[in-house]
């Protein structure tokens, strides 16, 4: 492996000169002559029924070209009106979940009807004249309530709760009966909303000639949106193009199948025209799935020194009105990660899901694992309060051995290697851990609340084997050697910001010897590209890089044979060497990959029996998840008279493997430690009890300003992997996972002078300061 | 994110104005920088069916701070505020407000006299105006009349510019002694809390004291009692400060929204009252 | 209603509804696509436009408002054949991800230095707090920033996209500390 120049350096992004220059064609750039223009008419209610819609007037409008309701979708000839949920569990209740509503509105932005006009403008003014009666119906927002009977979600139910999973490893309730303490704590991971600056996004048109629908979406998953469309329209897959252009960001919510994509598509095919639908960001809060949302009642057992021995745990998780595509299956994956980096093996659990009436949660940044992440590393803190021991010693004694990997965990995963304690000591020793406690006590005798937090995290990545996936969990790559000797790779993955374009264009330089510019990478777009998965839980480059790793392999073989028959030599005597074919032992020989691309495309010098053309597609499926870890240290103070958090120091020590770009891979991590400490400190969407949504525009729900985080001060351990062949372990999601709690442990351990054990997120000032208050009584939610 | 139609008019005068906004009535809605109107026009909370825009007149996006008292025209954006050293040294409680307020973008096109005729509950000025004991000069068809800014901010987006009148100017006697410190909210940038303080000090003790609150109830208000209560005070007692800011929001109908309660509301403005009492005396 | 502004330094003449908003005269009627929308209150700033030289939101502003007026949109900012120190400084230290917030931010980034042109970090974040990344967390944002405007007082010269490739890096970071932990199994060509 001859990873020389290119990989491994700070290359910068080939995609930057079209963003930075405002030349790049995002959905809503997308120009196509005839285009017109759809809005949705949403629920105002949490639960209502639709007594009649009245769509005259609008239609009336001579802008208005056509309005559809629910019922005009449910009648139509071959479509299915419910839309897809992938899974694989025995005794989900999967209740329709209607393209438009149909009688009934379950949450707040519920689409109800669209509809299409000349102009945005006049698409917008004539939702305002489609008068729809409802009937108000008692609405839930409360999981615990929802779970424990009605009013139903869905009445045909009888029940609001989807699924129950029950868990159980080991002998808990031995670990428990011998504990020497038992922390007790319910901790309450809060909805929030993954706004990516780009809202949901998409232009559908139908060629009536050819029978053909084409849609740009604002999609990390451009083949399974064929898929699920091709299923809920009936149309034949292969009459369906879809294309992620430039997409705005994703972190998880854009790993759908949404409702206004098959509606949008319907209606390019009753029009035959191009149909836009782009949405505002209200509706974006409304509309766009959440993430999070679960309560974790948690008991820990431990021995006094520390050491932990058993966990019994009720994941109650709040799946929204309706399943989206993966809604299911997040909180199922809280439980998998449920003890993180510790060696414990007692886990008696249960995880329960429960319809509400609010927006469907689904996968955000981090997916079910940040909330794992977030209740073990308080539990360590917690334990380490009660006993008085120091945070990260506790840690230190109930690490995963690193001669123990791969290490089979109680919930049935392996972890495929890992090395906790140095990527901790490494942290602690950035941040001078010691001085730090000793300027803690300092400060607090005089008035003044410095907090110290760490998360040691480790995460489930790579997604995955198929057979532990809810779809196919493989992806692909074509590698091209065109006879001029540019390299296309096609990739199965569709990078939104993660920088494939240039990562993968890293590798093939150096295996395959050309200079960068000449390769170009092509993806999201599936009459271009065979099919592959997408990008979501940190996949892109561990499954998709993979893949294109095999199909370097495959070039390299061929090109071999190409050289070693013009040089009357024994194939197994070549090899590649800095790119190029040579002689093994023998420097004086060598024939660059486009030379042998040239060979091959020329087809009169080639071995017998091998075809002509230097092209390969290859599939990369994994044998396994990968597991980054790493420890994040927040250091924060606490204002006391006012409950406001300042992050005085901000260090993150990841292991994602080999860093292929670690420009790149900062940049990653930046991104997720910023996402993660805003759901810490002040993320949190917020329905009434009646089901409004309280937090639906960008004036109520706080995503991080610059001035709203903090300077991040990075550094890595480089832990091999043999899961996938370029010893990668993802780091998407890392920053997000590792961050939150390490906020939330400082924020919290500033405050133990108050006696303060747990507060619930977001940390904001005002629960802070109650806290501090003499005689809190503790009651701020 | 799209507004109603309207109708649009350039006023390039101020009688202009006031006759296209006697024509139209409660139809119309004055235009200057736009910055609190056309958001709530793309949300569709406000339809005016008709526009004047008024950011064309000429001579009221001046800062007099060479007069006595200083004179600011209603149309003087922000920026231009946040960016006079005159303004600085005269009426830095002015000065904060204009710096502090929005974002940059925000403060390049909104103006002082929108801002104030909004009448929002959470802004920043009305604490200040009310701080600085301003006038307001509110053009009319018969004339104008000025009000003191405690009788122009009248509630919740409500204030005593009558639908035909115009706020031309706004003037205030210089106040060295003055700061304006703001609890932020995280999404808005509005004032969860936001205390406008003017001090002037005999002897290394306060003489006397406006202080006025914004963000906590349904309009800006002067606090009486911490003004009355911080007289006397010497300005190195920051125990004796904070004393005097006790109860800085009593009697006042605090709100609640889902990031602070009433009550936290009703804490903090005494403890941001603390602060800008002690910025004010500092400078 | 008729509207003539200079965008990007060319005339522009177009026939508006008044509740037309500014961006959506750029995007729709001018064809420039680089300044995007991502709210609808006035939040994110990814609309960021120059109007006569300052920084204003342009889905906050009616196009009628405009009229008579200058526009720089991040088209004008600069181009492939001529990047603004703003626009290297952004791609040299990976100051974008997704990109969507990019062409505002750096219009924000411009006005900026042209108000304070040697700013500190701390000056850098409170004078973008009228733009909104969900990628970056910022770190970069700030650093890319810093970077341009060493670059404005230095008066160093525009490059071009083509100048500044091929990306060959002129250093090489020494080989991670991973080398040779491919596995075996995955070594051998495999056709």
């Amino acid at each position: 492996m001859a990873f020389t120049a290119m990989v491994g350096a700070r290359i910068r992004r080939r995609e930057d000169p079209r963003l930075i220059t405002g030349r790049a064609t995002y959905v809503d750039d997308v120009r196509q002559v005839g285009t017109v223009y759809a809005a949705f008419v949403r629920s105002p209610h949490g639960h209502a029924k639709i007594v009649s819609i009245d769509t005259s007037a609008a239609k009336a409008d001579p802008r208005v070209l056509a309005v559809y309701t629910g019922e005009d979708l449910h009648h139509a000839h071959g479509v299915k009106s419910s839309l897809p949920v992938a899974h694989k569990m025995a005794d989900l209740k999967t209740p329709p979940h209607y393209m438009l509503a149909l009688d009934e509105v379950r949450v707040v932005g519920d689409a109800v009807a669209i509809v299409v006009a000349t102009t945005a403008y006049a698409a917008r003014d004539a939702v305002e004249l489609i008068a729809v009666e409802y009937e108000v119906m008692p609405a839930v927002t409360d999981v615990e309530k929802a779970a424990a009977g009605p009013p139903y979600v869905h009445a045909s139910l009888g029940t609001n709760i989807a699924f129950t999973m029950p868990f159980a490893a080991g002998d808990t309730d031995k670990a428990f009966a011998e504990a020497d303490v038992v922390v007790k704590q319910r901790i309450v991971n809060q909805r929030v909303a993954p706004v990516p600056i780009e809202p949901r996004s998409m232009v559908a048109n139908w060629d009536a000639g050819m029978q053909q629908l084409t849609i740009y979406s604002a999609t990390q998953i451009p083949h399974l949106l064929r898929t699920q469309l091709a299923v809920v329209l009936g149309l034949p897959e292969n009459h369906i193009r879809a294309i992620a252009p430039e997409v705005g960001g994703g972190f998880g919510a854009k790993l759908n199948v949404y409702a206004e994509e098959a509606v949008v598509s319907w209606v390019a095919m009753q029009l035959e025209c191009p149909v836009k639908y782009i949405e505002t960001r209200s509706e974006c809060f409304q509309a766009m799935i959440h993430g999070r949302d679960q309560i974790d009642d948690l008991e820990i057992a431990a021995k006094s020194d520390g050491t932990i021995t058993g966990m019994r745990l009720k994941i109650t998780a709040n799946l929204g009105a309706y399943h989206q595509l993966l809604t299911p299956v997040v909180p199922t994956l809280t439980l998998l990660m449920a003890h993180g980096c510790y060696r414990f093996e007692n886990i008696s659990a249960e995880v329960v899901g429960v319809f509400t009436n609010t927006m469907s949660t689904d996968a955000y940044r981090g997916a079910g694992r940040p909330e794992a992440t977030f209740f073990i590393e308080r539990s360590i803190d917690m334990v380490a309060q009660r006993l008085g021991l120091d945070p990260a010693e506790v840690r230190r004694k109930n690490f995963i051995a690193k001669t123990s990997f791969p290490h089979t965990t109680a919930t049935g995963l392996t972890y495929d290697s890992g090395d906790y304690e140095t990527t901790m000591d490494k942290a602690l020793k950035i941040v001078d851990y010691a001085g730090l406690r000793k300027r803690q006590e300092e400060l607090r005798k005089q008035g003044r609340y410095l907090g110290i937090g760490l998360s040691t995290y480790v995460e489930v990545c790579g997604m995955g084997p198929s057979a532990a996936m809810p779809a196919a969990g493989w992806d692909s790559a074509t590698i091209r050697v065109e006879p001029t000797g540019s390299i296309t790779v096609l990739t199965g993955i569709s990078p939104h910001g993660q920088g494939e374009e240039t990562t993968f264009a890293q590798i093939v330089s150096d295996e395959l010897g050309v200079p960068i510019d000449q390769v170009s990478v092509i993806h999201g777009d599936t009459d271009k590209v065979q099919y592959g998965v997408g990008t979501f839980g940190s996949r892109g480059t561990a499954v998709g890089g993979a893949a294109l790793q095999l199909a370097i392999q495959t070039i390299q073989a061929k090109a071999i044979k190409i050289a070693a028959h013009q040089w009357e030599a024994n194939p197994d005597d070549l090899e590649y060497r800095d790119g190029k074919i040579g002689i093994k032992g023998d420097p004086s020989k060598s024939m660059t990959t486009p030379e042998a691309g040239f060979a091959a495309f020329m087809g009169d010098n080639l071995p017998p029996g091998l075809e002509p053309g230097l092209d390969a597609t290859r599939r990369f499926e994994p044998p396994n998840f990968v597991f980054p870890f790493g420890t994040h240290v927040c250091v924060v103070e606490v204002d006391a008279k006012s409950g406001q958090v300042e992050v005085v120091q901000y260090v993150a020590v990841d292991d994602c493997g080999r860093l292929l770009n670690p420009m790149i891979v900062e940049g990653q991590i930046h991104g997720g430690i910023a996402q993660g400490l805003a759901q810490a400190l002040f993320e949190e969407v917020v329905y009434s009890d009646d089901g409004q949504l309280l937090t639906g525009t960008l004036m109520d729900y706080a995503i991080p300003h610059a001035e709203q985080v903090p300077h991040y001060e990075l550094d890595h351990t480089v832990t091999g992997t043999t899961v996938n062949p370029l010893g990668i372990k993802g780091c998407g999601e890392a920053g997000t996972i590792g961050s939150t709690p390490a906020v939330a442990n400082a924020v919290i351990d500033a405050l133990a002078p108050f006696g303060v054990v747990h507060i619930d997120m977001p940390l904001k000032p005002e629960k802070l300061w109650a806290a501090m208050q003499p005689k809190s009584n503790g009651s701020v939610r | 994110m799209i507004p109603a139609a309207f109708e649009y008019k350039r006023a390039n005068s101020v009688d202009e104005a006031l006759r296209l906004l006697g024509e139209h009535g409660e139809d119309a809605k004055l235009l200057a920088g736009g910055h609190s109107l056309i958001p709530m026009m793309k949300l569709r909370l406000a339809a005016p069916a008709m526009l004047i825009d008024i950011a064309g007149i000429p001579n009221l996006d001046q800062i007099d701070a060479a007069s006595d008292p200083l004179t600011i025209g209603a149309l003087t954006k922000h920026a231009k505020l946040a960016a006079s050293d005159e303004l600085q040294k005269k009426a830095p409680a002015l000065w904060d407000a204009a710096n502090d307020l929005g974002d940059p973008q925000v403060r390049n096109r909104g103006t002082i006299g929108g801002a104030s005729a909004h009448g929002d509950p959470s802004a920043d000025y009305p604490a200040v105006l009310q701080a600085l004991d301003a006038t307001f000069t509110l053009a009319g068809k018969n004339g104008t009349r000025e009000l003191k800014a405690a009788e122009f901010f009248r509630g919740m987006f409500e204030t005593a510019l009558g639908a035909n009148e115009l706020l031309t100017k706004i003037s205030f006697a210089a106040a060295p002694k003055s700061a304006y410190v703001k609890f932020h909210h995280p999404a808005s940038h509005y004032a969860v809390v936001g205390v406008a303080v003017a001090l002037t000090i005999d002897g290394g003790a306060i003489e006397s004291a406006r202080v006025a609150i914004t963000g906590v109830g349904d309009v800006a208000f002067r606090a009486a009692g911490v003004e009355a209560a911080l007289k006397g005070v010497k300005t190195n007692d920051a125990d004796g400060l904070a004393a005097a800011c006790a109860g800085a929001a009593s009697g006042v109908q605090a709100r609640s929204d889902t990031f602070a309660s009433a009550s936290y509301r009703t804490a903090m403005a005494d403890v941001f009252a603390a602060r800008a009492v002690a910025q004010a005396a500092a400078r | 209603m008729q509207i003539d502004l200079t965008v990007n330094g060319k005339r522009a003449s177009l026939d508006v509804e008044p509740r037309l908003l500014l961006a959506h005269a750029l995007r729709d009627s001018l064809n420039l696509t680089g300044t995007h929308i991502g709210c609808d209150t006035s939040s994110c700033g990814a609309c960021t436009v120059l109007l006569d030289g300052v920084s204003v939101k342009s889905c906050t502003v009616f196009a009628v408002q405009a009229a008579g007026q200058e526009v720089t949109t991040i088209e004008g900012i600069g181009n492939a054949d001529s990047l603004h120190a703003m626009q290297e400084a952004f791609w040299s230290s990976h100051g974008l991800q997704c990109g969507y917030c990019t062409t505002g931010m750096i219009v924000s980034a411009v006005d900026l230095l042209r108000r304070n042109p040697d700013p500190s970090d701390d000056e850098i974040r409170s004078g973008l707090e009228g733009n909104l990344c969900r990628c970056t967390g910022y770190e970069n944002i700030v650093k890319s920033v810093r970077a341009a405007a060493k670059a404005m007082r230095d008066g160093t010269d525009r490059h071009s996209v083509r100048e500044l490739m091929p990306l060959h890096p002129p250093a090489v970071d020494p080989p991670p500390s991973g080398e040779g932990i491919i596995p075996k199994q995955f070594q051998e060509a495999n056709a």
